[in-house]
């Protein structure tokens, strides 16, 4: 039988899909704790050992090994740009759309100060932007300047000004720096222009990040490591959504992804006014968007969850009575044992509680609002971001919904709420649960055989419905 | 037209969402060789100043039609100091004040607020081109 396998070195755990590509169907999966420290082999050797006895029964081949890879921290950048909202945010959302984790965003005239911050965090690559093209050069020059002065060795990718970039090369050159110019990511106000920065993004993760890593093991075996994992899972997503040439997509949706880190939520929609009388504002959205909320998460993060949630929304979704105290004595026991594995009933409802919060937060910071500005003659509005009151799906991934017995329930708080109308959030969306963890596995099929991998996600991926059954034992 | 080289930020400033003379200042100084970015009406003073950065423009045009423009004026120059863009051409045209008031006491009012100029109503955008380029040095 001919087969895919498609590998996920993520950062908790080494995911593996074997997909027959002449029925369209998942064989088997299998995964294993990603071991980045020693070999990053060993996980992977686990997992498929796992896997061995499916692959003789079936008597399998691959006929191609792929890979995305989110292990040892992800992708780590450090996006630079002129005006915060403006090309700094340019850079934010060309970053994270290329499946980044951005470790700290910079503006203006850079210090050196500044750039001795941003090596001590250990940037894997650094985009630099700034002025629309024909805009400001004098900053971005100046700022390639105080770059030049340090050792820096890791990719610089500059996507600033057009206009400005000749000279931002020729002080490059000077120092020997590893860079990559491209597309401005804004080339006039407002507009976002993300993908030829992704796709180099991408390009330099493939041909560097990947060695600097500790993946070059991976790479003898599996191939390609493609892409980063988010950017696989927003790949997937994208697919889904707007289909290809021969095969329909489903629509309009949004993705949430509750880790025990972090909380991803992609949405793949245009996301403008579905209402008269509104006036965009803002820095143009990209069709497919991605935002990380670093302080939302079922177990790393779970601490800084409950402190921007607080005790009175941990008790809006908490069904029974609970006091603070026991709240926080829960909140710690996660925070301490990250690997901590619900087994109860009330273990299970609590985590279902965080991951109520962790969605609806997320929500609440990805979704656009509507402003209103009001004059004496009457009030005016204004959008910033997506309206998403209209999209069709809200697809579920991440193990706290997948083991949960009611993953609609938490898919939930993701909706409108009529309570805080400004906010632009699902009004009546269908819910569909990755049951099986194939969105990223698909995101890399997509790369290959678009129409098998929406085909694929079509059939696995599982209509839930909001119902009132119980948490079970 | 021959491209003049300059960048000019225009857009209608506070809550006011008339658009029409918006359209109109964009083709004519479009058509007059100029850069134009637009950033519509709703805008707010943060709104000009960031899109005169990131454009590196020579001059920002503010329209105010519905009478609040004294309010919603206010300040704008002390922000493009603090920004880096203190030089900056400032002008500023439409209805900017409510009803029809004395001129000689209206212009004043927006010269002391650091505009370079400000313009009465029905000031066509073309009779003020010949000022903006002067201004400019073209
Ligand atoms: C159409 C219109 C509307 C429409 C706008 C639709 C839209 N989205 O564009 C609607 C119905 C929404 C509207 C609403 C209001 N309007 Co109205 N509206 C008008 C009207 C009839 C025409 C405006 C127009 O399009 N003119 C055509 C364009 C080409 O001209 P312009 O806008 O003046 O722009 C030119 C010049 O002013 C100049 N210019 C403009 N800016 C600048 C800047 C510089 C630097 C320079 C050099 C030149 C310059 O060049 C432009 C191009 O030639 C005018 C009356 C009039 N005849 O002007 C009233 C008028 C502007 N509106 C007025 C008012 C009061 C209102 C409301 C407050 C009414 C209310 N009570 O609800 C609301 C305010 C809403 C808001 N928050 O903005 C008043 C303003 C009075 C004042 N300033 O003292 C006017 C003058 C009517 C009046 N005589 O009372 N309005």
């Amino acid at each position: 039988m001919k087969c895919y396998l498609l590998v996920d070195f993520g950062s908790t755990n080494t995911k593996l899909t074997i997909v027959d590509i002449e029925n369209e169907e998942i064989i088997a999966t299998a995964k294993a704790i990603t071991t980045i420290e020693d070999d990053i082999m060993r996980g992977f050797n686990e997992a498929y050992a796992q896997l061995e006895p499916v692959i003789l029964e079936n008597n399998i081949e691959f006929v191609e090994k792929i890979g995305c890879s989110s292990a040892a921290g992800g992708l780590k950048m450090i996006a630079i740009g002129l005006v915060p909202e403006l090309t700094s945010e340019a850079a934010r959302r060309a970053s994270l759309g290329a499946g980044a984790k951005i470790l700290n965003t910079y503006s203006y005239e850079l210090a050196e100060a500044d750039v001795e911050e941003m090596l001590a965090m250990k940037p894997e690559i650094i985009l630099l932007c700034g002025g629309t093209d024909g805009g400001n050069k004098e900053v971005i020059i100046n700022n390639a300047k105080v770059l030049a002065k340090f050792k820096i060795t890791i990719p610089i990718i500059v996507a600033c000004n057009k206009a400005a970039q000749p000279q931002v090369a020729e002080i490059f050159n000077k120092v020997g720096f590893d860079y990559y110019r491209c597309e401005n990511v804004m080339p006039s106000i407002n507009i976002l222009n993300v993908d030829n920065v992704r796709d180099v993004i991408r390009e330099v993760f493939m041909k560097n990040i990947v060695y600097a890593k500790g993946l070059d093991n991976a790479i003898k075996y599996v191939g390609d490591v493609l892409m980063p994992t988010p950017a696989a899972v927003l790949n997937a997503a994208s697919l889904l959504a707007k289909g290809t040439d021969e095969e329909d997509g489903i629509g309009d949706l949004v993705v949430v992804d509750i880790g025990g880190a972090t909380t991803d939520v992609h949405s793949l929609c245009d996301g403008y006014p579905t209402k008269g009388g509104i006036t965009m504002k803002g820095l143009q959205e990209p069709f497919a968007k991605r935002s990380v909320e670093g302080d939302l998460g079922m177990r790393y993060s779970v601490l800084a969850c409950y402190q921007a949630a607080g005790y009175r929304m941990f008790k809006k979704y908490y069904p029974n009575d609970i006091s603070k105290d026991e709240v926080e004595r829960q909140i710690n026991l996660r925070h301490e044992d990250i690997k901590l594995v619900p087994i109860n009933k009330e273990d299970k409802i609590f985590d279902a509680t965080i991951a109520k919060i962790c969605t609806e937060l997320a929500l609440n910071r990805h979704a656009g609002y509507i402003e209103t500005s009001f004059s004496p003659f009457g009030s005016m509005y204004s959008q910033y971001g997506k309206d998403l009151t209209q999209i069709r799906y809200l697809v579920g991934t991440g193990g706290v919904l997948v083991f949960n017995d009611k993953p609609a329930d938490i898919l939930k708080a993701a909706k409108f709420d009529n309570e805080q109308p400004d906010l632009l959030k699902p009004m009546h969306p269908r819910y569909l649960l990755d049951k099986t963890y194939i969105l990223s596995a698909m995101g890399l099929l997509a790369t290959k055989l678009p129409n098998q991998a929406l085909r694929i996600m079509k059939k696995y991926l599982i209509e839930i419905k909001e119902d009132n059954n119980e948490i079970k034992e | 037209m021959d491209k003049l080289n300059k960048t000019v930020v225009i857009g209608v400033i506070g809550a006011d969402v008339h658009a029409v003379g918006n359209k109109i200042i964009d083709y004519a100084l479009t058509n007059a060789g100029f850069n134009v970015v637009n950033i519509g009406v709703l805008s707010t003073q943060e709104d000009f100043i960031n899109a005169a950065i990131e454009t590196n423009a020579d001059a920002i045009l503010v329209s105010s039609l519905y009478g609040q423009g004294e309010l919603d004026a206010r300040g704008l120059r002390e922000k493009c100091v603090e920004a880096g863009i203190g030089d900056i051409l400032l002008y500023i045209g439409g209805n900017i004040v409510v009803g029809k008031q004395d001129w000689n006491v209206v212009e004043p009012k927006f010269l002391d607020m650091g505009y370079d100029r400000a313009f009465p109503p029905g000031t066509r955008i073309e009779d003020s081109i010949n000022e903006l380029k002067q201004d400019l040095g073209i």
